[in-house]
C-alpha cells in the first residue's frame, strides 16, 4: 500500500491533532474569561473525530504501516467509546470549572492530547506505538491533575500520580525491550508468530512478559498496583477524576488486549495465571478498603479497584473463541463500567458548589428530599455498580461471569460474586443515606441546564441498557468476529 | 388455547408501569395515587382470575405461554408460562398486594406516592418470577425484586429499619448469586436458558450436588431454612405492615416456588442424596423455631418465628417425597399418591401461610396503628374494647395453630401424613407443630386479648373501621374456603404434580 492509501486509516488521529493545536493557538488568543469558546471547539472537535470513526467503521482487520497501526473493529468500538465517553466528561467538567471560576483553556486542549494519545493505544499494533500513544495519554493526565494550583492536595496528587506513573511506564518499556530482546520484533503479531513458533518454554519470554503485565496493571489500577489511585482521585479537582476514572480506563483495557492477546496469545497459560491473582486481590481489596471510607471520591476510586478486577477477569478468557465469547465480555464490561463511572463522579459534580465541594458521604443525607430525581438517577448508578438488575451493571457483570464459567474456572466466578456482594454494601450505604436518612441542610442544587439533562440520559441508558442490552452485546461480540 | 390476550405480560408491566405513573403524579394529590393503586392493583388481581378460569386442569404442559427474543446472541428469551405450580402463587401475589394497598390507606403519611408505586412494582416484578421460564428472565425479576423492598423496609421501617433492610438485601443478594452461577454453569453445558429444557440435561451426581447447594443458598435463605433464618425477625420487626405482609406471603414462598422449579427437576438424584440432610434442617426450623417463637415477647417477632417454623413444613414435604421412593427412585405400588400428596401438601401450605401470615401481620398492624407498640406485655383485655377484632384474630390465630376447618390444617396434615410412609420419627417430630404452634399462637392470643384491660391505652381503642374489617373479611373467607373446600386448588396443582413426581423418580445421571 502506498503511504496515501495507508494515511487514510490514521484520518481522526491526524484529525484530532490538527485540531487541538488549532484549539491551542486560539485559546491563547481569545480574551473571553469564560473560554466558551475553547469548550464549544473542542466538543466540536471530538463530536468530529467521533463522526469520522463510525464513518471509517472498518469491517474487517487493516494494518497500515509496517503493522505499526492496525484498523480493526475493536479499534473502532474503542475509539468511539473513548470519544462519546470524553464528550460527557467535557460537559461536566465545564460546569464544574465554570461553577468555580477556574476555567482554563489547557483543560480541554489537553484534554484533547490525552485523547489522542488513548486512540493511538485504541490501534496500537506494535509495541513501539502502544507506549507511544501511552506516554501521550499519561503525560496529558499528569498536567491535568496538577492544573489546580493552589491546591496542596492536588499538587500532592500530581506528584504521586506522576512519579508512580513514570515508575510505571519504565517498567513496562523495560518488559518491551525484553520481549524485544526475546523475539527481534516490535509488531506484535510477528511477537505472537515467534512465540508460538518456539519449541520449548522460553524463560525471556515470560520474564518480559511479568513487567508487562505490571504495566498494565498499573495503568489499570489493579492491585497491588493500585495506591496512587486513592489518592489521585480525591486529590485531584472532580472534573479531571471524572476523566480519569473513565476514558483512560477503557485505554488501559485497549492496551492490555492489544499487548496479552494480540502478542502473547500462545503464552497464554502464563499471564492468565498472573491477572487471576490481579483480578482476585482487586476485587478483595477494593471492595473491603472501599467500606471503611468517608469521602465519595476515595469510596469511588476503591471501587474503581474492584471494577478493574472484574475487568481483568473478564480479559481472562482472551481468544477461547471455542466455548464462549473471549475477551467480549471485558469489552461490554469497560463501556458500561465507563458510563457508570461518568454519571456516579458527575452526581458529585453536580452536588458540589463553589464553597463546598460536596465529596463526603454525609452530603448525601436526604437527597431523596432536596432532588427526588438526582437521588433517583444516583440510586440507579449505586444498583448498578453493584451489579443488581434491571440495570446494564447486571449484564456487565453477567457477561464476564458466563465467559469465565465457559472456560472453567467456576471457582474464580464464586469467588467474584462473592466480592461483589461485599461491594454491594457500600453503594447501598449511599442509598441508605439519600433515602433513609434526614438531610442536614436544603440547599438547592443549581447546575445548568444541560448537565441536568447530561446527567439524567447517563442515568437512564444504564437503566434502558439493562432492559436492551443485546445490541451492545452484538457489537461487542461482533469485534471478535462473530 | 386460541386466545390472544397476552395475560402474563399484563401482570406483570400493569402494576409497574402503574407504579412509574404514580410517581409520576407524586404526593400532591394523594387522593388520587390512593384510588388509582387501588383501582391498577384491583384491575391486575381480576385478570389474574382470567388464569384460574381459563387454566386447563389436565395438562402438565405451561400455559398462556408467550415467547419473544430478548437477547438473541445468547439465546435469552422472554419466554413466560404458567403451570400448576405458579397459578396459585401469582394469585395469591395479586391478590396480597390489594390488601396491602388496602391496609396503607390511611397509615402511611409520608411520601405516599413512593409507598404506592413500592407496591405496585413489587407486585409485577414477583408476577414475572412467578411466571418466567427462561432462567435469566428468571434471575432477572427475582434480584431486582430486592430494590422495592429494600426501599420499604429502609423508608417507612421502624426505628432498627437500616439494619434490617440492608442485612435482608446482602441475605438474599448474596444467596442469589450463587444461583446466577449455577445456571451459567448449566448454560455452558446445555446452551439454552429455557428451565424446561434444563431440566432435561443429564448430569453427574458430583455436578448436582453443586448445583442443589448453590440453589440450596439461594432458596434456602428466601424460605427462610433454619440456620439462615436470621434476616427474617429483623426484617420482619422492622418492615411496615404492608413490607411485613408482602415478605411473609409471597417472598418466602419463592423459595420453596424455586425447589420446585428448580432444584428438585434439575437436580433429583443429588436432592434424593441430601434429602436426609434437607429433612433435618426442615425439623430443626419446625420444632427448634417453634420453641423460639414460644418466649417471643414482640408480636411481630412472634409471628415472623412462626413463619419459619411453617415454612419447615413445605421443605418437610418436598424432601420427604424422596424417602417414600427409596434409594432406588422406584415408587412402590400405592404410594404414589402419598408422594404427590407430600409435595401438595408443601405447595398447600404455602398458599395457607400465605393467607394467614398475611392476616396475622395485618391484625398486628391495625394494634400497632392504634398504641404503636408490638409488645405483647402492652396489651392485654383487648376483646373488652374491640370485640369484631378479637373474633378475626382469633380465627387467624387458630388458623395459624393448625384448626381444621381452616386453610392451616390442610397442609399441614398432608405433610404429616406423607411423612409417616417415610418414617414414623419423622411424622412424630413434624406432629409437634400442632402443640407447639397452638401453645405459641394461642398463648399470645390468651395474653393480648383475654384478661382484664390492662391500661388506658386499651381502654381507648375503638373497634376496626370498615376499611379494616374489609381487608380482615377478605382473608378471613380465603382461610375458610381453602380450609373447608381445598379441591379446587388441588385441582389446578394435579397435573403438574404428578408430572414432577413422574420426572424426579428418573436419574439423571449418564
Amino acid at each position: 500500500m502506498s503511504i496515501t492509501a495507508e494515511i487514510v486509516f490514521l484520518v481522526p488521529e491526524l484529525a484530532l491533532l490538527i485540531l487541538a493545536c488549532l484549539i491551542l493557538v486560539c485559546d491563547a488568543f481569545s480574551t473571553d474569561p469564560g473560554k466558551l469558546l475553547t469548550y464549544r471547539l473542542a466538543q466540536f472537535s471530538l463530536v468530529a473525530v467521533l463522526l469520522l470513526v463510525v464513518y471509517l467503521y472498518p469491517d474487517d482487520a487493516v494494518s497500515v504501516f509496517h503493522q505499526h497501526f492496525i484498523s480493526d473493529p475493536l479499534s473502532a468500538v474503542l475509539k468511539v467509546t473513548i470519544c462519546a465517553v470524553s464528550i460527557i466528561v467535557f460537559s461536566y467538567s465545564y460546569d464544574y470549572f465554570e461553577e468555580r471560576d477556574t476555567l482554563q483553556g489547557e483543560y480541554f486542549v489537553l484534554g484533547l492530547f490525552a485523547v489522542l494519545g488513548m486512540l493511538i493505544m485504541a490501534s496500537a499494533y506494535s509495541m513501539l506505538t502502544v507506549y507511544l500513544g501511552l506516554e501521550l495519554m499519561s503525560l496529558s493526565l499528569y498536567a491535568m491533575v496538577a492544573m489546580h494550583k493552589g491546591s496542596g492536595t492536588a499538587s500532592e496528587a500530581a506528584i504521586k500520580y506522576f512519579v508512580l506513573g513514570a515508575l510505571a511506564s519504565g517498567i513496562l518499556l523495560y518488559g518491551i525491550s525484553i520481549l524485544y530482546g526475546a523475539s527481534g520484533t516490535l509488531v506484535l503479531p510477528e511477537l505472537a508468530a515467534h512465540v508460538s513458533a518456539r519449541t520449548e518454554t522460553d524463560v525471556l519470554l515470560v520474564f518480559g512478559l511479568v513487567f508487562v503485565v505490571v504495566g498494565i496493571a498499573f495503568k489499570l489500577g489493579a492491585v497491588p498496583f493500585h495506591m496512587w489511585i486513592p489518592d489521585v482521585y480525591e486529590g485531584s479537582p472532580t472534573a479531571v477524576t471524572l476523566f480519569l476514572a473513565t476514558a483512560p480506563k477503557v485505554a488501559a483495557f485497549a492496551m492490555a488486549v492489544r499487548l496479552l492477546v494480540d502478542g502473547m496469545e500462545p503464552l497464554h497459560i502464563d499471564w492468565q495465571g498472573m491477572l487471576i491473582i490481579l483480578s482476585v486481590l482487586s476485587m478483595a481489596a477494593g471492595n473491603i478498603i472501599a467500606i471503611s471510607q468517608t469521602n465519595i471520591k476515595r469510596m469511588l476510586a476503591y471501587s474503581t479497584i474492584a471494577h478493574a478486577g472484574f475487568l481483568i477477569l473478564g480479559i481472562l478468557p482472551g481468544m477461547r473463541l471455542d466455548v464462549g465469547y473471549g475477551y467480549a465480555g471485558a469489552l461490554f464490561y469497560v463501556i458500561v463500567y465507563a458510563i457508570m463511572s461518568l454519571g456516579a463522579f458527575g452526581v458529585v459534580i453536580l452536588l458540589g458548589r463553589k464553597d463546598h465541594e460536596s465529596d463526603r458521604l454525609e452530603d448525601f443525607k436526604g437527597l431523596a428530599e432536596r432532588s427526588p430525581w438526582f437521588a433517583f438517577i444516583m440510586l440507579l448508578l449505586m444498583f448498578s455498580l453493584a451489579g443488581v438488575p434491571p440495570f446494564a451493571g447486571f449484564w456487565a457483570k453477567w457477561f464476564v461471569i458466563k465467559e469465565v464459567v465457559a472456560i472453567g474456572h467456576i471457582w474464580l466466578a464464586a469467588s467474584a460474586v462473592i466480592f461483589s456482594v461485599i461491594g454491594a454494601y457500600y453503594y447501598l450505604r449511599i442509598v441508605k443515606l439519600m433515602y433513609f436518612d434526614q438531610p442536614e441542610h436544603m440547599t438547592e442544587i443549581k447546575a445548568s441546564r444541560q448537565m441536568r439533562m447530561a446527567l439524567s440520559l447517563n442515568g437512564l441508558a444504564l437503566l434502558i441498557l439493562g432492559f436492551i442490552p443485546g445490541k451492545l452485546m452484538d457489537i461487542c461480540t461482533s469485534v471478535l468476529g462473530f | 388455547m386460541g386466545q390472544t390476550l397476552p395475560i402474563l405480560s399484563l401482570l406483570i408491566w400493569a402494576p409497574i408501569l402503574g407504579g412509574l405513573f404514580i410517581l409520576y403524579i407524586g404526593d400532591r394529590q394523594k387522593q388520587a395515587v390512593k384510588l388509582f393503586s387501588l383501582a391498577v392493583s384491583v384491575l391486575v388481581f381480576l385478570s389474574s382470575t382470567l388464569l384460574y378460569l381459563r387454566f386447563d386442569t389436565s395438562t402438565y404442559l405451561m400455559q398462556f405461554v408467550e415467547h419473544a427474543v430478548w437477547i438473541e446472541t445468547f439465546g435469552i428469551n422472554y419466554h413466560l408460562g404458567v403451570d400448576g405450580i405458579s397459578v396459585p402463587l401469582i394469585l395469591l401475589t395479586t391478590f396480597t398486594t390489594v390488601l396491602v394497598i388496602i391496609a396503607g390507606w390511611e397509615v402511611i403519611e409520608t411520601r405516599l406516592s413512593q409507598y404506592m408505586a413500592s407496591f405496585l412494582i413489587l407486585e409485577g416484578l414477583m408476577n414475572g418470577v412467578f411466571a418466567s421460564l427462561d432462567a435469566i428472565l428468571f434471575y432477572f425479576f427475582w434480584e431486582a425484586m430486592l430494590i422495592p423492598m429494600f426501599l420499604i423496609i429502609g423508608v417507612w421501617g421502624g426505628p432498627r429499619r437500616v439494619y434490617a433492610t440492608i442485612k435482608f438485601f446482602l441475605y438474599t443478594f448474596l444467596g442469589s448469586v450463587f444461583m446466577l452461577v449455577a445456571l451459567l454453569y448449566l448454560y455452558s453445558k446445555m446452551g439454552s436458558f429455557y428451565i424446561l429444557d434444563l431440566h432435561m440435561l443429564p448430569l453427574s451426581l458430583t455436578a448436582q450436588k453443586w448445583l442443589f447447594i448453590a440453589f440450596l443458598l439461594a432458596f434456602a435463605v428466601k424460605v427462610p431454612m433454619w440456620p439462615v433464618h436470621t434476616w427474617l425477625p429483623d426484617a420482619h420487626v422492622e418492615a411496615p405492615t404492608g413490607g411485613s405482609v408482602v415478605l411473609a406471603a409471597i417472598l418466602l414462598k419463592m423459595g420453596g416456588y424455586g425447589f420446585l422449579r428448580f432444584s428438585l427437576p434439575i437436580a433429583p438424584d443429588a436432592s434424593a442424596a441430601l434429602a436426609g440432610f434437607m429433612i433435618v434442617l426442615s425439623l430443626i426450623a419446625i420444632v427448634y423455631i417453634g420453641f423460639v417463637a414460644l418466649v417471643q415477647q414482640d408480636m411481630k417477632k412472634l409471628i415472623a418465628y412462626s413463619s419459619v417454623s411453617h415454612m419447615g413444613f413445605v421443605t418437610l414435604g418436598f424432601f420427604v417425597v424422596f424417602f417414600i421412593m427409596g434409594p432406588a427412585r422406584s415408587i412402590p405400588a400405592g404410594s404414589i399418591d402419598s408422594v404427590v400428596m407430600g409435595l401438595e401438601g408443601g405447595m398447600m401450605q404455602m398458599i395457607s401461610h400465605g393467607f394467614i401470615s398475611a392476616a396475622l401481620f395485618l391484625c398486628v398492624g391495625v394494634m400497632y396503628d392504634r398504641i404503636h407498640s408490638r409488645e405483647i406485655a402492652d396489651y392485654g383485655g383487648v376483646a373488652n374494647t374491640m370485640p369484631v377484632f378479637a373474633s378475626f384474630l382469633m380465627l387467624f390465630a387458630m388458623a395459624n395453630a393448625g384448626l381444621p376447618g381452616t386453610s392451616g390444617f390442610v397442609g399441614e396434615f398432608l405433610v404429616i401424613l406423607s411423612s409417616f410412609q417415610a418414617n414414623i420419627w419423622i411424622a412424630v417430630l413434624a406432629a409437634t407443630t400442632l402443640i407447639l404452634g397452638a401453645a405459641y399462637t394461642l398463648w399470645m392470643y390468651k395474653r393480648v386479648i383475654f384478661g382484664e384491660v390492662a391500661n388506658e391505652r386499651v381502654a381507648g381503642l375503638e373497634d376496626i373501621s370498615l376499611r379494616e374489617a374489609s381487608f380482615l373479611s377478605l382473608l378471613a373467607i380465603a382461610v375458610l374456603l381453602l380450609g373447608i373446600w381445598p379441591a379446587p386448588l388441588f385441582e389446578i396443582m394435579d397435573a403438574t404434580i404428578n408430572h414432577l413426581v413422574e420426572h424426579i423418580s428418573q436419574p439423571k445421571t449418564g
